[in-house]
């Protein structure tokens, strides 16, 4: 009775709830992180399946999303992961739970890129109804979503501008350090960055109390609303979520838009970025803080172990014999040999291994189908499938070896290196993370005399990142980090400096219009819209129109000048034809004549530059730049040209002299209109 | 209590002119007819902080301080009275006392404040955590205290929108940052390492440094003999002692170092791995300083430490005009347990020996001194009237503070203003915000607004 009339009072309330609840709770997987710090092992697998304690990744995070109450995913992913999906369970087997695969385009380099792709095909097929769960790649998490939903709704529903809930949580270990700032009674988000730690004077106008944290970790799961895909496409420049998103969304006041953040303590949340988060997460599965995500549950297609004394798990058909030491936490997966007299202390070993005898694995992840012989000895590394150690080679800590190397007879892996059948990446191809910084490519060396694989160059951050302890010395130096920046730091000023200044943000500035005016002609913009873009520029340069046209009429010759061509003939028609094609965006910036003549001097210079290319052609485009449909110079600029280089040196005036007979002739015709 | 107080008492003030002149120094302001220093001293007092030393700039002043401190309560309390040269900034002058100062903890405070927040919990605060310094905060209030006051004078109650900018951690033991005065107006930037080190740090602008500090000696000292360029215990000292706390280079501290020592030195070998995951790990101990200092060898730390007054309490700085008449209101209002005078059946305070005219009355929240006068048909209103004054008929005062032995003609209207002592106005004068200085004289039937009358 007093069930019922409870249900009586409620149901009026709830038909409204009623109806947000039917809407099917949806999640975004980003199957990828756009990151480098997985490299070497990302490049010849997605970061997704990288297996986890032997299951890979992505199975922990569809997984949580089933059970946290999820009912549709939509994965957003290469081609090789749709495959993956299509041969597993995911698809069909689960009737509450459909997964919905978005194939990654090419173009996609980055967080930012895949939402837009998203969003344009929600245009067509509105897929995602409302709210949704916005995942990273590599999130292996227990909590539950749809309280979290839920919360979001309401206050969405109180407040249009709260579009986005992230999950927060305390860590002990932040190994990706950033900032938050947080209103400590509505949880509001107010600040965000990741390496400083200043904060404006109207937000604490605004705000009595701000909650500033370092010690959050980002668990990378947001609650979204729909505002967010459509503020990506707004704002075509936003990559990543947080640097840019994020921070974007908290400069920017005139939206108003509100992110807020969820602090979840009792359960788990982690993401996979690099090697050391890849290290805690996996001994936070062994010691079965995922429950019930971990190696004896069935949750994906993994194939169970044992859990033995000491919280160790070993697979029943695993061989080893009698006088292997298996220490704490360790894994040891399906049909893997281990020979007599090895140890293997806190680490993870995958399927089909064969492990020698008196080899000793401490801290390490190995990986399936690995043969590492007699007496070698591996110490916090990682280990991918197929590698061999050869017998008696040492393995040192922090070390990455990718699929397939082969390491030699007695050799000494050196601590922190990546070994990778691939040659390192150069730096263009890794724009999106500032990771690799001067790379040599004739740092390739061989593992041994019977090894494969090359050594990549290490830099300081691998050390951080890498699966093996700090070393002491570098802890010192990150505590250390910041100390020396902010003793009331006097800003030097002088003339010298500030000319110093003016000349470099010259440069800056003509090599951004460069870039500006490439990227025009890449994707055919129209002149108007250059001409936004170059005036932004010159505003934040403070440079003036006179400059602009210089800088532009510059990159326009350069990309004359580089665009093939056999003859002078066919320079001068390339030059022509881009004079012609952006002379509204010259047009633009050459209206006094002091801007006109830089352009001439310009030309000019070019011109000495490159004497046997241009050179012959200086009195051409100048003609072809005052010709009427062109009307880019005006007479009395040339001719104000002419008489400044008058009194210059001989060997100043070539060009002067190359244009003679045309200054003439255009004195001439000015002497006749004046009669 | 091994704690040495000293009273930084000011000389005198530009921000009073011209309620302050040489003959009445900072110090002296009658608020509700008795000395602001002596609201101090009695809060002192109360908490039984009885060895003082009152800091006072300038010769005269000085003198002027030490005879009314004589007179008034030598037989209470162990008063020194130490004068200094003017204009030296608050640091300056406990330079220049330095050599009075002998205990091992000195409170500081201000001489110009009125409040009921007990020091004595500032010192306890300091000596638990055996603090570098503690400083009192106290909540800021919400808008100017301007409102009640009617017409205070808007061009007065410039008050900015937050005075300070506090960092505290997340037990708010600590202050982690601070920031006041010009600062305000840059961006607020924090210390990584610090922030770091604490885990979290609430940042506050809704609370107000309330000037009442405890040092510990021999950090005070030695800041203030390695800093000779530091003139302000506000803006140089503390917050150089907060930015620093981490890597502390106050060496003298044995006591420090010794306490310390004795903690963590027996486990610091055997926990040096324990201790470095920890400070990896943000620890957010109670005591994030010790974990920080243990780790790494050669660190040193020092504690700044915060006492956050109860937001009941009643706290205001005499240091605008503004806020000497919000005090002189509140002190015979809201706040009347500071000035110790209870309050008759009408809610005001009328000296037995004050006469008054026929048809006059005395609101309530109003004080009248010994000995005054008031004519016939006079109306007051919320103001306090000095001893001995002669007020004539048909006065109206409202809002205002007539000190000692001032005059007032018949017929005159006084409202939000300030009459000094000695000043005489004339009949029909009419005064709407105004200050009129020591000694002057008001002509007759003049209206002003929002004037200042001083002879100069």
């Amino acid at each position: 009775m007093a069930a019922r009339t409870k249900r009586a009072a409620k149901s009026s309330e709830d038909s409204e709830e009623e109806q947000s609840r039917r809407q099917r709770l949806q999640a975004i997987l980003l199957a990828d992180n756009f990151t480098t710090k997985l490299l070497p092992l990302t490049l010849e697998r997605p970061n997704v399946f990288l297996p986890l304690v032997n299951v890979p990744m992505i199975d922990y995070t569809l997984a949580w999303l089933e059970s946290a109450g999820i009912e549709e995913v939509f994965v957003f992913c290469s081609m090789q992961v749709i495959d993956y999906l299509n041969n597993s369970g995911w698809y069909n087997s689960h009737k509450d739970f459909t997964v919905k695969t978005i194939e990654s385009p090419h173009k996609s380099t980055s967080a930012g890129d895949a939402l837009r792709y998203i969003y344009e095909q929600q245009i067509e097929t509105s897929q995602i109804q409302g709210d949704f769960v916005l995942v990273s790649g590599g999130i292996v998490s227990n909590m539950p979503l749809t309280q979290l939903i839920q919360e979001h709704r309401h206050r969405k529903k109180k407040d249009d501008k709260a579009i986005m809930t992230m999950v927060i949580k305390q860590s002990l270990v932040t190994d990706h350090q950033f900032f938050i700032g947080v209103n400590p009674l509505t949880k509001q988000l107010l600040y965000y960055d990741e390496d400083k730690i200043c904060l404006d004077t109207s937000l604490m106008d605004r705000n009595p109390s701000v909650l500033l944290c370092s010690d959050m970790q980002d668990c990378y799961i947001d609650i979204c609303s729909l505002e967010v895909l459509s503020l990506f496409v707004d704002n075509f420049d936003y990559q990543h979520l947080r640097c840019d998103f994020v921070e974007g969304v908290l400069a920017d006041d005139i939206m108003g838009y509100k992110i807020f953040t969820h602090e979840i303590s009792s359960c788990y949340a982690a993401r996979i970025e690099n090697f050391r988060s890849y290290d805690m997460v996996s001994k936070d599965i062994i010691q079965r803080r995922t429950f019930p995500y971990v190696p004896d549950m069935k949750f994906s297609g993994n194939r169970l172990l044992k859990l033995g004394r000491q919280g160790s798990y070993r697979a029943s058909d695993a061989i080893q014999s009698p006088s292997v030491h298996v220490g704490d936490s360790s894994v040891i997966g399906h049909a893997t040999t281990i020979g007599s007299g090895a140890k293997i202390l806190n680490s993870v070993i995958g399927n089909r291994c064969s492990i020698g005898s008196n080899v000793v694995i401490q801290g390490s992840y190995i990986w399936n189908n690995v043969t590492v012989e007699d007496g070698c000895e591996i110490r916090n590394a990682v280990v991918c499938d197929g590698v061999k150690v050869s017998a008696g080679a040492i393995v040192e800590a922090g070390v990455v070896l990718s699929f397939k190397v082969v390491v030699g007879r007695d050799f000494v892996v050196p601590a922190y290196s990546k070994v990778s059948l691939l040659q390192q990446p150069t730096e263009e191809d890794s724009d999106e993370e500032h990771l690799l910084s001067g790379v040599d490519l004739q740092m390739e060396s061989k593992l041994g005399p019977d090894g494969a694989g090359y050594i990549w160059q290490v830099c300081d951050e691998d050390c951080k990142h890498s699966v093996a302890p700090i070393p002491k010395d570098k802890l010192a130096e990150i505590i250390d980090d910041d100390d020396t920046e902010d003793e009331s730091v006097v800003t030097p000023s002088g003339d010298a400096n500030s000319i110093n200044n003016d000349v470099n943000d010259l440069y800056d500035f003509e090599i951004e219009v460069d870039g500006t005016f490439l990227r025009a002609v890449e994707e055919n913009i129209v002149a108007d819209l250059a001409v936004l873009e170059i005036n932004t520029l010159r505003l934040s340069y403070n440079m003036e129109s006179a400059h602009c046209a210089g800088a532009i009429f510059y990159s326009m010759m350069k990309l004359a000048a580089d665009t093939p061509h056999s003859s002078a003939i066919d320079l001068y028609k390339n030059a022509a034809s881009i004079i012609t094609r952006w002379k509204g965006l010259l047009g633009f910036y050459v209206k006094q004549s002091d801007e006109q003549i830089e352009v001439i001097s310009r030309l000019e210079e070019m011109c000495q530059e490159s004497a046997q290319e241009l050179g012959p052609l200086f009195a051409h485009i100048i003609r072809f730049m005052y010709e009427e449909e062109n009307d880019i110079l005006q007479e009395v600029a040339i001719l104000r040209w002419a008489d400044e280089k008058a009194g210059a040196d001989e060997s100043d005036k070539v060009y002067l002299k190359q244009c003679e007979p045309f200054i003439t002739w255009l004195k001439e015709t000015s002497d006749d209109e004046d009669d | 209590m091994d704690f040495q107080v000293v009273i930084l008492a000011g000389g005198f003030s530009s921000n009073l002119v011209p309620l302050v002149s040489k003959e009445v120094p900072k110090a002296l302001l009658p608020v509700a007819n008795r000395p602001v220093l002596s609201y101090v001293l009695d809060l002192l007092e109360s908490n039984n902080l009885k060895d003082l030393i009152v800091v006072v700039e300038g010769e005269d002043a000085a003198l002027k301080v030490g005879g009314w401190i004589s007179s008034a309560c030598v037989d209470r309390l162990h008063v020194e009275v130490a004068a200094v040269a003017e204009n030296v900034g608050t640091a300056g002058a406990l330079r220049a006392i330095a050599h009075h100062l002998t205990a091992k903890d000195i409170l500081i405070v201000s001489g110009d404040i009125v409040s009921d927040i007990p020091p004595g919990a500032v010192a306890a605060t300091h000596r638990r955590h055996d603090a570098a310094v503690t400083v009192m905060l106290c909540a800021q209030p919400v808008s100017g205290p301007s409102e009640s006051g009617g017409s205070g004078g808007k061009d007065k109650t410039k008050k900015p929108a937050c005075d300070d900018i506090i960092g505290l951690d997340s037990l708010k033991q600590f202050l982690l940052y601070i920031a006041k005065g010009a600062e305000i107006k840059k961006d607020t930037r924090v210390k990584k390492s610090i922030l770091c080190a604490a885990g979290k740090m609430e940042i506050r602008s809704d609370l107000m440094d309330s000037h009442i500090y405890a040092f510990k000696r021999s950090v005070l000292q030695e800041v203030l003999d390695q800093k000779p360029a530091f003139r302000s215990l506000k803006e140089d000292v503390l917050p150089y002692l907060v930015r620093t706390q981490l890597r502390s280079e106050i060496f003298s501290d044995q006591n420090n170092v010794e306490e310390n020592g004795n903690g963590n030195g027996k486990n610091n070998m055997q926990n040096n791995e324990v201790v470095l995951s920890q400070i990896l790990s943000n620890a957010s101990l109670p005591s994030f300083h010790q974990v920080y200092e243990s780790g790494l060898d050669s660190r040193k730390t020092h504690k700044c430490c915060v006492y956050i007054a109860d937001e009941s309490k009643y706290f205001v700085r005499l240091n605008s005009i503004q806020a000497f008449m919000d005090v002189n209101r509140d002190v015979i209002g809201d706040a009347n347990h500071l000035s110790g005078y209870s309050f008759s059946a009408h809610h005001n305070i009328v000296h037995p020996s004050a006469e008054l005219g026929s048809k006059t009355t005395v609101g309530p929240h109003c004080m009248l001194g010994e000995g005054s006068q008031v004519g016939d048909k006079c109306s007051v209103k919320r103001s306090v009237i000095g001893r001995h004054c002669r007020i004539g008929s048909n006065v109206k005062i409202v809002n205002s503070v007539v000190m000692d032995h001032a005059t007032i003609g018949d017929g005159c209207s006084i409202q939000g203003s300030v009459i000094c002592s000695n000043a005489q106005l004339q009949e029909r004068v009419t005064l709407r915000d105004c200050q009129v200085e020591a000694g002057y004289v008001v002509c007759a039937g003049s209206e002003h607004k929002g004037e200042i009358f001083a002879r100069k």
